[in-house]
């Protein structure tokens, strides 16, 4: 209360200011809330490692145990599984949000909607995609990739799904007003996911026979940054979409 | 007051039941166009043309499935100009338009793909490669085909058109990342043989009935765009006076029609 006192009396410049250090304020009281749900619900965090260990393990019973074959399809499949594991959860990102009436505060909070939108992108990747990460090198493993592959393939890993997920918080953001729509989810990520894929999977497969294997991941890299710029602005306009009725 | 600097015309244009007469007038005419220029360039193409010396007669499947590609990525460029007016002026004509543009998109899409698919299976030996111009084609199917379905997973059509639309903005950023990453990945399609500005490499007697075929394609689907736009206002706008007034069931009504 004494800090807009004191913004109205200087005037606009002390109002941006005070907003400003409101935004950092803001952000670390939702990654700590986004936290603390997904702690209390930390059993359904489990389901998606759950689920890209069930369809690894299903690879070798339907192609056969020949090891040359396993490790020469593991990138791509370890890949492929990533990103199915990674749909389910990407669907429901503003869902209760939009239900309980949080997304009409966030958008009357005084903080911008696409840096609110980035910081819940922030706590999904945290929260349900960086197990999967954890776990894929030892699926990797099961699969007989090369040792020497997994710290690129972990590389790829890490610079590829922030990715998916903020193309995929775009998405979330405009199916967050509609009927259920599972496959609709899908159907959109999967053109979005398209070039994410060849790059991450291309720098595996150069790693594998031996190639360089840097311009792939430096490219997803900068993907990555161009999307950290765009994408919270599209899903905040997604989101005033999902919103007004 | 702002002063409007759009001329007077386009106001009285995107009044839904103003473009609904003036697409009806305009409607035949182009479709008569669309249809008389198809026949001149399938004739020019079909008849006229001389067999290619390497591919003989198959060669004739271009004058359907170049217009079309073409056609593909000019619709989803209009649907995406379409959208962003109706995103950023919230033009009701504009949501209508952009969304009636996405089943004919995926619909000449498909027929790219499909006689691609034909042309294919003789020249290259098979029905389908992973080759980069077809899986950003194919690409471009699901992107139409996300726009569709997300625009009917809303209840209310105005937000739904609105959803789909940004949905198609952000296809249009992705769709060169695409194209170009594919064909980083892999690529067996010929290079274009079509140049517009430069110097084709592709004989006059075959190139006027392709040019033909794809003004052709254009007038037709402003036609069909026209027609699919007016029974898409007259469904939206369902409740409203005009409407009442224009299918004549019902006596005009004194109040307020609800929405």
């Amino acid at each position: 209360m004494a800090s807009t006192a004191q913004s109205i009396v200087d005037g606009t410049t002390a109002v941006t200011r005070a907003e400003h250090a409101g935004a950092f304020g803001a952000c670390r009281a939702l990654l700590r809330r986004d936290f603390v749900l997904a702690w209390r619900r930390r059993g359904e965090l489990f389901l998606p490692l759950l689920y890209a260990v069930i369809v690894a393990a299903l690879f070798p019973f339907a192609l056969g145990p020949d090891p040359v074959l396993l490790a020469r399809i593991a990138g791509g499949v370890l890949l492929v599984i990533v990103v199915l594991a990674m749909l389910p959860a990407l669907e429901s990102m503003f869902r209760t949000d939009l239900e309980d009436g949080t997304l009409e505060q966030w958008l009357l909070a005084p903080q911008p909607l696409a840096l609110l939108a980035l910081t819940r992108v922030i706590a999904h990747w945290l929260t349900t995609v960086l197990p999967l990460i954890v776990v894929m090198p030892l699926l990797g493993v099961l699969l007989n990739l090369p040792m020497k592959v997994l710290p690129v393939l972990v590389m790829a890993l890490l610079l590829a799904t922030p990715l998916l997920v903020l193309l995929g918080s775009v998405l979330s953001a405009l199916t967050a007003g509609a009927r259920r729509s599972g496959i609709l989810m899908a159907l959109m990520l999967l053109p979005l996911a398209v070039p994410v894929v060849i790059f991450a999977a291309g720098a595996i497969a150069a790693a594998q026979s031996g190639m360089p294997f840097i311009a792939p991941l430096t490219w997803l890299a900068a993907a990555l940054i161009l999307a950290i710029v765009l994408a919270p602005l599209a899903c905040a306009a997604a989101l005033r979409i999902a919103v007004e009725s | 007051m702002s002063r409007s600097y759009l001329p007077h015309w386009i106001h009285w244009l995107g009044s839904p039941p103003n473009f609904y007469r003036f697409a009806g007038a305009l409607r035949p005419w182009l479709m008569a166009a669309a249809l008389v220029s198809a026949a001149v360039g399938l004739y020019g193409g079909l008849v006229l043309a001389p067999p290619d010396y390497q591919q003989g007669d198959a060669y004739r499947i271009i004058f359907i499935h170049v217009p079309s590609a073409w056609m593909s990525l000019f619709i989803y460029a209009t649907m995406a100009v379409a959208g962003l007016i109706a995103l950023v002026w919230r033009v009701k004509l504009a949501e209508v338009v952009a969304m009636e543009c996405a089943p004919t998109g995926a619909a000449f899409t498909f027929i790219t793909l499909a006689t691609g698919s034909l042309w294919g299976k003789p020249m290259w030996g098979t029905w389908w490669t992973w080759d980069a111009r077809l899986t950003s084609e194919l690409v471009l199917l699901f992107l139409y085909l996300g726009v569709i379905g997300l625009y009917n997973a809303f209840e209310d059509r105005r937000r739904g058109a609105r959803a789909a639309s940004l949905l198609a903005l952000v296809g249009i950023v992705n769709l060169p990342i695409v194209h170009y990453s594919v064909q980083w990945w892999n690529t067996l399609h010929q290079g274009t043989t079509v140049d517009l500005f430069g110097k084709s490499s592709i004989a006059p007697l075959m190139l006027w009935p392709l040019l033909m075929m794809a003004l052709a394609t254009h007038l037709y689907f402003f036609a069909s765009i026209l027609g699919r736009a007016r029974t898409g206002l007259l469904s939206l706008e369902s409740g409203k006076q005009w409407v009442r007034a224009l299918v004549g069931g019902q006596p005009p009504q004194t109040t307020e029609a609800p929405t």
